[in-house]
């Protein structure tokens, strides 16, 4: 084994111990203990994450086996290490946040009971991460996408006490296994078709295999690779919270903050991003495979970005807004923009980690309250979270020179160069989407943080609203100490993470020219010359400036300043307003607050009616049928048939007699006669 | 060396030996005594089945380990034993649980404690004797036997309905297993004499006999898998069952039913089996959505596991018969993983069962906070049952789906939805449980597991583990003996015209 091929296994293992003391032992080493030996594995994997991106920016790129699974027929299946540009990229950004947000927790977690649990956790999700982005075949992909499912699941209900975190990470596990059903199927139709699950291989035979179709309702013919990438996409769609999948991702947010920013932002569900990108040429053969998933990114884009305007609870707001940018990362990967979606990734990874560990340092200042209606003017007394937020705020609604900018309007424009009809639906909802971008971005920041603060009024009308929802919903009003006890900037192992994500915040955008434009994905992504979206934006791009010059006098931007407006008109100026537009709108508002009604109409048709059929199969089937007429039916039928003819074995002799006579009698009457 | 050693019989007698050696040990003054034979015997019996691995040729066609002589010469049968990678797995795996079995019911079990133990050391030398016959006669001997301590196990220790469980479960399977019979004696005839079973595969016959003496013996195996709509005696049986019962009934006497088919039906009968697959694949199915479905409604949690054990078993059943490696393969492992897992679930329902002497889930609720040790070993196993990968539970499915796919995109499809039912039956129990505030005082009282449970589920937590993060050393031993039953199996024995 190389240097280099150390190096590949240090960086997946080095979380995997620390997440393995911590898990097993946590409760013998201690707290300090636990974080040091997490956070020192994180580090380690970390340096040796930048050394490997180093190494891959001299183009030195690797696939090998590290051990052979297991053989069936002629199919091997092998866990391996695949190290090109794109893996690289996904290894910094997933260490270089999980690093963060290790350190950020021993601030947020200090007095958690599950201090070195949520340790252990963290670091065995960095670790599934890791063997995720960096597999070289689809079954360590799917590995590796269950596991940090597995490990999502255990954070959403971290809290195991709180009813709605346990039924936020059941909901989650489920939905996101409805993603995994078209994903295995997909990689069925790949192991199939290819014989193979190795990337390598079957990349190198897709365009051989772009002509075949199948049949799958007799008589209709579907383009093989019309099914396998929609049915790959659908496990994307789960596990990157795609319309209409998104249900989990804003009920995760019961989880603690610190991996709402890992987990829930920064890297698992941007893993659908990632995969599609990766499967970039088997994607690149099929147009219609490609619409669908612009369509799809579309909806969630714009329809969830609506909802994150009329959110209260802080980090709900975030979440919203995460599907959101989800959703132009989907539409870019439609348009074969995918350089242009890993760089969305890449710089969202960056600003959605600020904006939640912000938002969770807000919540602990303001000891677990998340309501913003119940916040404001925090800028004074929180100035490194506030300006941190702020940044992401701006990044997030897509500003120049902020990274969002330039990984948002390169989709946009994307979008725009793309010679798919679906982007003719795509186009307006993703600019729509900037304004509405612009507006919650900066409602969070103007109502957490501007205005007067409401935290220590509990007569201001809003704190009235939250304690009386409260109330209704059984919940005691509030916690005492929130009148007397006012809020301080959160320590330094909080606000440190907070700097050191809110600097590539500002600047990550930067290096869109070699980035997107530049070639600096290589081999890894593939594109063809019918999908010329990226090639066009590449032609008429000049460097970071011009980009700048140039948007500033684009749709988009006036868009974003006109939302981030309204938001400062609403919240700073006119704080009395949105109670009256909300009574107003009425309609519109309670369409938002019930989120399209999608969880009401899952829980009452899929989970309601899965748990009627089964009720219906059981009692129905098993109880009355099989068991009730056949079962015990048939031992009835012998018990009947048996006091029938019991009656002949009466014991008296007499009956005996008198039958064997009539017998006797039967016998001569058929020989005489 | 090894080769002359007779493994298999010591496999199939030294727990039969030490069982009759614990029954003599008697009353429960005796009690710890017993528990002290049937712990070396278990042990014992655990340790003569690894040479059996370690000799083993993953390469060799046929049977190995071989032993034959004559029993009752006057009907030729012989005491003809011989093993092939499938075998050897289960017997791997039933010498493996009659281990913990032991070790799990050592304080549990209060009354009658020989009696308790010896039925468990003389049910695994009975199965072993299934998993090695090669003689028709001795396998169906063998075959029948092992209902007898079961019946014992459920009747005895068993729940307040134990007696309809008990008569449920005997009848059930035995009716099921008589037919089978008539179909040995024929091919007895037919043969011109013989019980070999090697003898049976080689032996010509029309589509019509072998059509016949297929569904004969389904009927046997099908009730034993159990196959829908076969498989009510199931869930009864383990609701009545003390956990040892359930557990070897679930991990190993189950399996009974798809070993019969793969070395019965599918070698003895191959053009049947073609003939008849999509009734059965579709049977499979059935039992992988419709039992999904009926195993979500589940207020008994002993009931649920049982319901998701017919489940997982469909997909036993849809892998043999979509004759395929992957298929065939992931069939005998998804048996395996089975026997781990739904072990293990058992268990640790009996963990539960053990202190609060309830199995509704409704009188749990907020487990992990007196439990913690335990909630987690529980998660794994429940990962485990939802098909999560590094898992044993997903390798199996995860061959059969892969198989199945290649016979029909509808199978694939079908069988997948385990994923999303699965899932949502295990977590759904699980958070009910585990999950959620102390429900009650009587929770609030629960003490963590003790050493002696810690290390029965410890072992299986290994074994789960192992079998999911590095299965080729499972599925080596298998490749020689399932391809050469694919090819048996594409070769028709139709009487030349």
């Amino acid at each position: 084994m190389t240097t280099m091929q150390k190096l590949y296994l240090l960086v997946p293992l080095a979380p995997l111990y620390g997440a393995v003391i911590a898990g097993l032992f946590g409760w013998a080493i201690g707290r300090r203990a636990a974080h040091w030996v997490t956070i020192i594995g994180m580090v380690i994997c970390t340096l040796a994450s930048g050394v490997v991106f180093y190494d891959v920016m001299q183009g030195h790129l690797y696939n090998g086996t590290v051990y052979t699974w297991l053989v069936s027929g002629n199919t091997r299946l092998e866990i391996g290490f695949l190290i090109d540009q794109l893996t690289a990229t996904m290894m910094v950004v997933v260490s270089f946040v999980s690093l963060m947000v290790h350190i950020y927790t021993i601030g947020y977690m200090a007095d958690d009971p599950g201090y070195q649990r949520f340790f252990s956790y963290i670091s065995l999700f960095t670790f599934s991460m890791l063997m995720l982005v960096m597999s070289n075949n689809f079954l360590q992909l799917f590995f590796g996408w269950e596991a940090v499912g597995l490990v999502s699941y255990l954070l959403i209900g971290f809290w195991h006490n709180r009813p709605t975190a346990i039924y936020a990470n059941l909901k989650a596990f489920v939905v996101n296994r409805v993603g995994d059903f078209g994903f295995l199927l997909g990689i069925a139709l790949v192991l199939m078709y290819f014989g193979t699950l190795d990337y390598a291989a079957v990349f190198a035979n897709a365009p051989n295999l772009a002509g075949n179709t199948i049949e799958i309702f007799p008589g209709t013919v579907w383009s093989l690779m019309t099914v396998i990438c929609i049915l790959l996409f659908v496990g994307a769609m789960g596990k990157s919270a795609q319309f209409p999948l998104h249900v989990w991702l804003p009920d995760s947010m019961e989880g603690p903050t610190p991996i709402s920013a890992l987990i829930h932002a920064a890297t698992m569900v941007t893993a659908g991003i990632f995969m599609v990108a990766r499967m970039s040429p088997l994607f690149e053969l099929s147009d219609t495979a490609l619409s669908f998933v612009m369509v799809i990114g579309a909806i969630t884009a714009f329809f969830m970005a609506l909802i994150a305007t009329v959110q209260y609870d802080i980090k709900r707001v975030v979440a919203y807004s995460t599907l959101s940018q989800l959703g132009y990362m989907t539409m870019a990967l439609g348009a074969s923009a995918y350089s242009a979606a890993i760089f969305h990734l890449f710089t969202h990874a960056f600003f959605k980690a600020v904006l939640f560990l912000g938002a969770g340092s807000v919540i602990i200042a303001l000891h677990h309250e998340q309501d913003m209606r119940k916040m404001g003017g925090l800028a004074k007394y929180m100035p490194v979270t506030y300006v941190t937020m702020l940044i992401g705020a701006l990044a997030n609604a897509g500003l120049p020179p902020f990274a969002g900018f330039f990984s948002k309007d390169t989709i946009i424009e994307a979008l725009h160069a793309s010679p798919l009809a679906a982007s003719a639906f795509a186009y307006p909802l993703a600019v729509a989407g900037v304004l509405i971008g612009g507006f919650y971005s900066f409602r969070l920041i103007f109502y957490a943080f501007h205005g007067k603060s409401r935290f220590d009024d509990p007569h201001h009308p809003d704190v009235k609203e939250v304690a009386a929802e409260r109330a209704a919903a059984g919940q005691h009003a509030g916690h005492g100490h929130d009148e007397h006890a006012a809020p301080h900037e959160s320590p330094w192992v909080v606000t440190l993470p907070l700097v050191l994500l809110a600097i590539p915040s500002i600047c990550a955008g930067w290096v869109i020219g070699e980035f997107v434009f530049g070639g600096y994905f290589g081999s890894s992504i593939h594109v063809i010359a019918a999908h010329p979206a990226i090639a066009t934006l590449a032609r008429e791009f000049h460097g970071v400036v011009p980009m700048i010059t140039h948007g500033v006098s684009t749709l988009p931007f006036w868009l974003a300043l006109a939302g981030a407006g309204t938001a400062w008109f609403l919240y700073v100026v006119r704080p009395e307003l949105p109670a009256v537009l909300r009574r107003k709108a009425g309609l519109l508002v309670t369409v938002l607050m019930e989120k399209y009604g999608f969880d009401r109409f899952n829980d009452w048709f899929f989970a309601g009616g899965a748990r009627r059929i089964g009720n219906g199969l059981w009692k129905g089937g098993d109880v009355a049928v099989i068991d009730n007429v056949f079962v015990n039916g048939s031992a009835r039928l012998v018990g009947w048939f048996s006091t029938v003819i019991r009656h002949f074995q009466s014991g008296y002799i007499y009956h005996y007699a008198f039958t064997m006579m009539i017998g006797i009698l039967l016998l001569l009457t058929m020989i005489f006669i | 060396m090894l080769l002359g050693f007779p493994l298999l019989s010591l496999a199939i007698w030294v727990p039969i030996i030490a069982g009759v050696a614990v029954l003599f040990t008697g009353s429960d003054r005796n009690a710890h005594v017993a528990r002290v034979i049937a712990l070396i015997g278990s042990v014992l019996g655990f340790v003569v089945t690894l040479p059996l691995y370690f000799g083993f040729d993953p390469l060799a066609s046929g049977f190995q380990f071989v032993e034959l002589s004559p029993w009752i010469e006057s009907f030729s049968v012989n005491y003809h034993l011989g093993i092939d990678g499938i075998s050897l797995l289960l017997i791997l795996l039933n010498s493996f649980t009659t281990l913990l079995v032991v070790i799990a019911g050592w304080q549990v079990i209060r009354e009658r404690v020989a009696q308790y133990m010896a039925a468990f050391l003389i049910l695994s030398g009975f199965m072993n004797g299934v998993f090695s016959a090669l003689d028709a006669l001795l396998f169906y001997v063998f075959f029948e036997a092992t209902l007898i301590p079961m019946f014992i196990v459920i009747g005895v220790w068993g729940g307040p309905n134990r007696v309809y469980a008990a008569v449920k479960f005997f009848l059930y399977t035995l009716l099921g297993s008589l037919l089978s019979l008539v179909a040995l004696i024929y091919l007895y005839n037919v043969s011109g004499g013989s019980f070999s079973l090697q003898e049976f595969y080689r032996l010509p016959l029309s589509l019509g006999a072998q059509i016949l003496i297929f569904l004969a013996f389904m009927m046997a195996f099908a009730v034993k898998v159990p196959m829908w709509p076969v498989h009510t005696w199931l869930p009864d049986a383990h609701v009545e069952a003390p956990t040892g019962g359930s557990v070897v009934l679930a991990a190993i006497m189950l399996k009974l039913g798809g070993y019969g088919f793969l070395r019965l039906s599918l070698p003895i009968t191959p053009d049947a089996s073609q003939y008849l697959a999509g009734f059965v694949i579709a049977l499979s199915l059935i039992a992988v959505v419709y039992i999904g479905l009926v195993a979500l409604v589940q207020s008994d949690m002993k009931k649920l596991i049982a319901y998701s054990s017919i489940s997982h078993m469909g997909f036993v059943t849809l892998g043999i018969f979509i004759f395929n490696v992957h298929g065939i393969e992931g069939a005998i492992v998804q048996m395996i993983s089975h026997g781990f897992v739904s072990g293990a679930l058992f268990l640790c329902v009996g963990v539960l069962y053990d202190r609060l002497h309830s199995r509704q889930i409704a009188d749990y609720g907020g487990v992990v906070n007196k439990m913690p040790v335990f909630s987690a070993l529980f998660m794994l196993f429940a990962m485990a049952n939802s098909g999560l990968p590094g898992t044993s539970g997903f390798v199996g499915e995860f061959m059969v789906i892969m198989g199945a796919m290649k016979a029909n995109f509808w199978y694939a499809f079908l069988a997948a939805t385990t994923l999303i039912f699965g899932a949502a039956y295990t977590l759904w129990m699980y958070k009910r449980v585990i999950f959620g505030a102390v429900a009650n005082s009587r929770v609030a009282e629960l003490q963590d597991i003790n050493m002696r449970e810690f290390l029965v589920l410890a072992l299986l937590a290994i074994a789960v583990l192992a079998m999911g993060i590095y299965p080729n050393p499972f599925v080596e031993v298998l490749h020689t003996s399932v391809n050469d039953l694919i090819a048996h199996v594409m070769q028709s024995k139709l009487p030349v015209q």
